[in-house]
């Protein structure tokens, strides 16, 4: 195998900047898919989770529908419908950069997955809850913004987290129509270089470090709005 | 633009969809079987309480659950041949990649598997003579892999889904068909959507029936 040779990343890439810069700027390209898309993901989820939780059954179909659809189709396969064939139906989605398409694409693979927990989340609480809430006089939208959704969020932190972690790796499916994120700096660079070890090790270190800063930050958030009395209180 | 799915016939079915379809069935198949194998073995060390099979099994599975499958395919795919000093072909390291990471996830359903199996019955199975083997054997492990199959069937779900990103090192898998064809047609469009149905239809069809077996084996206790 060689022996290593970690000054690949300060070589020039033949574009005027370094390999380590390239790496920094690809690093920057996987988080800011990773939280543009966790927050579509996080608005259009308790959205459709919601609407599974409620009393209506057409809103009921729709949420089941909407989380069917988007958990049954792999995420690469859902990159190229919006990279490739969503632009030559809607001629004006053509003006669109790339980067925003593939937000999209991971928002909404994500957003069934948190559908599916903020639907757990909610269907957790007693059903009492529900009850009393609009027995006092809420509107049921008032009782999911006032009694169920502050509960159902705490409960949730924990899979929510892990789905934070899954959106930074599942980035790395962004390869596939070319957006300058590490997976992509990986395979260029290595093809590039020759030194392939170096890189994906570096590549690899960066998603670790990612993902645990990702896992840190649940934490804390989890610690600040824990419900006390419950059994995860400490 | 108009959409045009006159081209599909069964001759480009057979020609360019049906070997890749093979290709991510066998792929699914035998990293399902293997996973399961090494994912068992690791579950079963995780839990042994002895500090030099619990830490590198741990490791395994935390290292190989914390980086994105692209890259462990990427990195396989480099350092198998570094390590064999000849190339494998991208559908074998493809096969070699999958086995060895899915094992690190059928590891975790496994081990929360044996961790369900009330602690009385291990006691139970000492009592009456048994060995540490034969009580895993006999009493532990079917009883687990009947607990966790429904959970064991949708990762397998979820392995069929993820052998696309095989796309990463150019092996030819189902929609690796799917784009050959319409490059070869001049029909992109319109083969993605098919995939996106193929795709959609299998792996809905597959959690509906794991749905019906969680009702039938639900247990019994």
């Amino acid at each position: 195998m060689g022996t290593w040779d970690w000054q690949v990343f300060l070589k020039d890439t033949g574009g005027g900047e370094t390999y380590l810069r390239w790496m920094m700027s690809a690093w920057g390209w996987t988080i800011s898919v990773a939280v543009l898309s966790l927050i579509i993901a996080l608005i259009v989820g308790s959205l459709m989770g919601i609407l599974r939780t409620t009393p209506n059954k057409g809103l009921v179909f729709i949420g089941n529908a909407w989380t069917e659809l988007f958990r049954n189709i792999q995420l690469l396969v859902q990159i190229f419908l919006w990279y490739h064939v969503l632009p030559s139906l809607f001629l004006s989605l053509r003006a669109v950069p790339s980067f925003v398409l593939v937000v999209f694409a991971l928002g909404f693979f994500t957003s069934a997955r948190i559908a599916e927990q903020v639907r757990a989340g909610i269907q957790s609480l007693p059903k009492g809850q529900t009850y009393a809430g609009l027995a006092t006089g809420l509107t049921r939208i008032q009782t999911y913004r006032y009694v169920l959704l502050p509960m159902a969020y705490r409960i949730i932190i924990p899979p929510l987290t892990s789905e934070s972690m899954n959106i930074i790796k599942n980035t790395s499916v962004a390869f596939a129509v070319s957006i300058a994120e590490l997976t992509m700096f990986a395979m260029q660079a290595q093809e590039e270089t020759s030194r392939g070890v170096e890189i994906y090790l570096a590549v690899t270190g960066l998603y670790f470090v990612s993902a645990f800063a990702v896992n840190r930050i649940a934490a804390l958030i989890e610690r600040k709005v824990q419900v006390p009395g419950l059994l995860g209180a400490k | 633009m108009n959409l045009d799915f006159g081209f599909f016939s069964w001759k480009l079915i057979q020609s360019f969809i049906l070997k890749g379809l093979w290709f991510s069935v066998e792929l699914t198949l035998v990293a399902m079987v293997g996973g399961i194998a090494i994912g068992t073995v690791l579950a079963l060390m995780r839990l042994s309480g002895k500090p030099w099979l619990v830490i590198p099994a741990t490791a395994y599975v935390n290292v190989l659950r914390s980086i994105p499958l692209v890259m462990v395919i990427l990195w396989f795919f480099l350092l198998i041949p570094l390590l064999l000093g000849r190339p494998l072909g991208a559908e074998v390291s493809a096969i070699i990649t999958f086995t060895v990471f899915e094992a690190a996830y059928y590891s975790e359903i496994m081990r929360a598997g044996i961790q369900s199996v009330p602690k009385g019955q291990v006691a139970a199975g000492y009592a009456v003579g048994m060995t540490y083997s034969q009580c895993m054997k006999l009493i532990v492990l079917p009883q687990a892999f009947r607990n966790m199959l429904p959970v064991l069937l949708t990762q397998t779900i979820i392995l069929f889904q993820d052998t696309s990103l095989v796309y990463a090192i150019g092996a030819y898998d189902l929609l690796k068909g799917f784009e050959v064809a319409g490059k070869n047609f001049n029909r992109p469009v319109e083969t993605y959507l098919v995939a996106a149905v193929v795709y959609f239809v299998i792996c809905f069809s597959l959690s509906m029936l794991v749905r019906q077996l969680q009702k039938k084996i639900a247990i019994i206790r």
